[in-house]
């Protein structure tokens, strides 16, 4: 049986490689066999030093995915029919076992490969179950799902390895302890527990988006893990238009990654990018995903914000942008998903559709509300459109107080960059 | 990180099918097809693309400063390509593990190159 030969000398990185390309599907296939998403991932990490053990002689299997799932059932039956024996002792002894689901009624022969999609479904839908916490679900998702290693993790989160150790152990101990189910959410549990997956999803993309240049590339790979996992999940479920619309978000948004940060490290503004360095080919992809999003019906808060991106990735220079479309998509994300914020960056598109006047009478009702407290968004947008108007002293002061208001030493420096250029 | 997969087939010009109807008969298009999906399924597709056969092609070489033109096939050409798929990948070992589960015929080899990302470019300011 000849196997493929890891024609490299570190044969665990060729595996590490296999591992990330199966772990989802063969810890999703293990689960639903024992119904335990911590004993699943339990089995198929055996599994995975096996192959780690056996595949630099052996070679890599014709099928990897085949033999690492073959390999891991079979320990699953064995460990089963041993817990099975040992309940039958405890019963023999009068003692019984509160078990909602005893181990006979697991269908072993049940480990049919069909129905892999469901598998993998059940896994991610329970990686990101809403009982755990968003920093929990992000690494059991990209443990599990993801088929990212605990180092990977810990580095793509600033965060030590015994940390995410821990988080994944405790996520798992949860899980059990409250025996979720594995399963695809039905009827009215679908929504809530499909916006908990999105959720999460959309927090490693941020993760990677928000990481500087020159901070360990695993940091910024995270985009690519988000859009992995977002892309499976909109083949999972193709008729779920909010996930194409997430996915069309990270594409577009990723697009841009390569003109975000100028030669020196600095920031870029959208409208300052370079938009030859904007990547056609996640435009494409995000357009196509939007527009599946947008053949299934409403658009949700998602897909209305790929749908803004969108405008920006459709316009080949700044001066080209649909800004009345822009104000029109920001309307519609305010009626369903209201936020100070929404409203601040729908004013900014106002000021560049109908002009500053309309758009500080917006921005004003919201220093009013001071629903934005000292977010320092606030004053730097109010700067810009009073110096549009060319009332310059008040767009200083505006500019001055947004300094006080952050950290960021890349924003004060524009901010404090903008208050020269007023002279 | 990401990866053009170049295929490069054994077949050589007389054996092309040139009309896409043939093509498509060809078990080893469904096979492809399946192979395509898979890619997509997991993620990691990010283009593909197939050639038209260099017959239709031209040849555009380079010499004293000059270009000069040859119309395909190119029947000196040791290599001539069939097409690329774009792929995401978090390592080479991975991209080459994707490469290595291509339905491909005796013969065919695949290059796996990876992309430069522009901030490669962007140290040397």
């Amino acid at each position: 049986m000849g196997g493929r030969a890891p024609n490299r000398v570190d044969a665990g990185r060729a595996i590490e490689a296999v591992w990330r390309i199966e772990s989802a599907r063969v810890v999703g296939g293990l689960a639903r066999i024992v119904h335990d998403v911590g004993w699943a991932e339990d089995l198929a990490q055996d599994a995975l030093l096996a192959a780690l053990e056996q595949w630099p002689q052996s070679g890599i299997p014709d099928n990897p995915g085949a033999w690492l799932m073959a390999t891991a059932k079979h320990r699953a039956i064995d460990q089963l029919r041993r817990r099975q024996m040992a309940e039958r002792r405890h019963d023999e002894l009068g003692r019984r076992q509160e078990r909602e689901r005893s181990t006979s009624e697991v269908d072993l022969a049940a480990a049919a490969d069909d129905d892999i999609g469901d598998d993998m479904l059940s896994l991610l839908f329970a990686t990101c179950h809403p009982m755990l916490s968003a920093q929990a679900r992000a690494a059991l998702t990209l443990r599990l799902f993801g088929g990212l290693t605990t180092p990977e993790i810990a580095r793509a989160f600033l965060v030590s390895e015994a940390t995410v150790a821990q988080r994944v152990v405790r996520a798992k101990r949860t899980l059990a302890e409250a025996r979720v189910p594995l399963e695809v959410p039905t009827g009215t549990e679908l929504a809530p527990r499909l916006a908990s997956v999105l959720e999460v999803i959309y927090l490693i993309f941020n993760e990677g988006y928000s990481a500087t240049a020159g901070e360990d590339w695993m940091r910024p790979a995270l985009c690519e893990d988000a859009l992995r996992v977002g892309r499976i999940l909109a083949q999972l479920l193709p008729a779920e238009p909010e996930v194409h619309g997430l996915v069309a978000l990270m594409e577009i948004q990723a697009s841009r990654s390569r003109a975000r940060v100028g030669p020196n490290g600095e920031p870029v503004l959208l409208l300052d990018q370079d938009r030859s360095r904007w990547d056609r080919v996640l435009i494409r992809r995000g357009l196509q995903a939007l527009a599946r999003a947008e053949q299934l019906g409403m658009l949700g808060p998602y897909a209305l914000q790929a749908a803004i991106a969108a405008c920006h990735a459709r316009a080949v220079t700044a001066d080209q942008t649909d800004w009345g479309r822009i104000v029109a998509l920001y309307d519609a994300l305010a009626q369903i998903s209201p936020s100070p914020v929404v409203e601040l960056n729908r004013a900014v598109a106002v000021s560049m559709a109908y002009g500053p006047e309309a758009a500080l009478e917006l921005v004003d009702r919201l220093v009013d509300d001071n629903a934005l407290g000292d977010y320092h968004l606030l004053p730097s947008v109010r700067a810009d459109l009073l110096a549009r108007l060319g009332r310059v002293d008040e767009a200083r002061a505006e500019l001055e107080r947004a300094v006080t208001l952050t950290q960021n030493e890349s924003e004060r420096r524009m901010l404090h960059q903008r208050s020269a250029d007023l002279e | 990180m990401r990866f053009m997969m170049i295929m490069i087939p054994a077949v050589s010009e007389e054996d092309w099918p040139s009309d896409p109807a043939e093509m498509a008969e060809l078990p080893e298009f469904t096979a492809m097809g399946k192979y395509n999906d898979e890619l997509n399924k997991a993620g990691v597709l990010l283009a593909l693309d197939g050639l038209q056969p260099s017959s239709k092609g031209a040849r555009v070489a380079f010499a004293g400063g000059k270009p000069s033109v040859t119309d395909g096939p190119f029947t000196e050409a040791k290599e001539v390509i069939g097409g690329y798929w774009l792929i995401q990948a978090r390592s080479k070992e991975e991209a080459v593990e994707w490469a290595s589960r291509c339905p491909a015929n005796d013969g065919d080899v695949i290059e796996v190159r990876q992309v430069f990302e522009m901030s490669d470019f962007d140290g040397a300011a």
